[in-house]
């Protein structure tokens, strides 16, 4: 089984894009997709050896649900800031955001997800990996801000990768 | 009708979300800050102009789906861009506000770097 289906998510998402690409949900894309999806992990499966465990992936979809509403609220926030907000009043801050996670993988999320929502930029990791640095456009309490993003991703991530 | 109406609401929520990411390019002024305004025209910007093109194809064609792919791209890759710009800033300490020290007296990965060699 492992071997025939060495990533079966990778699997799995190799067949929705290959329909997405090909804009169609005929038989033949999806059995051609499906192709493409049994032997692209196959032929991979050994240049990604500590391929991350996803323990619990259906989490993930709340994970997207979750970053998109946010996205669309600090889109609005921000928003208000570039149009209202003079340039000397704005408190732009970095943050250091102390790391629980340890997935490389995971962290990436992480980084990406900090910068996708607007008003923070994830700027810099450390030398070991431990602490995650990052800029806000106007956080006048830096602290809250990084515990925010704790609270709110970190926290989801850690659950679905570990 | 009524879908007419979400698109053409679909579109000005697009353009106006891009517009005030252009807005931001120009009135902030430090590249750090600069760099939060594109992200802004990257996610609901495009986003919203995508799902006015995903309505449109429903209500007047055959239906497409594949803008969902282009948007997953650009959240992929928006942030890759944004990290490598903050990136060169550090670099060039190009930073206005100095950065904080990170945690266990360490450095942060941009800045450890190989000792300058001056060979001019």
């Amino acid at each position: 089984m492992s071997r025939l289906l060495p990533h079966p998510l990778l699997t799995l998402l190799l067949v929705l894009v290959w329909c997405l690409l090909i804009n169609s949900l005929s038989l033949g894309t999806v059995v051609f997709g499906a192709l493409l999806g049994l032997l692209i992990p196959a032929a991979t499966a050994a240049y990604w050896p500590d391929r991350p465990r996803i323990p619990r992936p259906l989490r993930l979809v709340s994970y997207i649900l979750v970053v998109l509403w946010d996205i669309l609220v600090a889109n609005v926030q921000v928003a208000m800031i570039v149009l209202f907000k003079p340039n000397a009043d704005m408190k732009s801050n970095w943050v250091t955001i102390p790391l629980d996670l340890k997935s490389p993988e995971a962290i990436s999320i992480l980084a990406g997800t900090i910068t996708l929502t607007p008003g923070t930029v994830s700027a810099d990791l450390s030398d070991d990996g431990v602490a995650l640095l990052v800029h806000a456009l106007d956080a006048p309490d830096p602290e809250a801000t990084g515990n925010q993003i704790k609270d709110r991703y970190e926290r989801r991530l850690k659950e679905i990768f570990e | 009708m009524i879908l007419d109406l979400i698109i053409v609401a679909a579109l000005l929520i697009g353009g106006f979300f891009t517009l005030v990411g252009s807005i931001g390019l120009l009135k902030l002024d430090s590249p750090m800050k600069r760099l939060h305004a594109p992200t802004k025209a990257a996610t609901l910007g495009v986003g919203s102009l995508l799902m006015a093109s995903i309505v449109n194809a429903w209500a007047h064609h055959d239906g497409s789906l594949n803008e969902v792919l282009i948007m997953a791209f650009l959240f992929i890759t928006a942030p890759i861009t944004a990290n490598f710009i903050a990136k060169v800033n550090i670099h060039r300490r190009d930073t206005r506000d100095p950065l904080p020290q990170p945690p266990n007296d360490d450095i942060w990965a941009t800045l450890d770097t190989p000792p300058d060699r001056s060979d001019g």
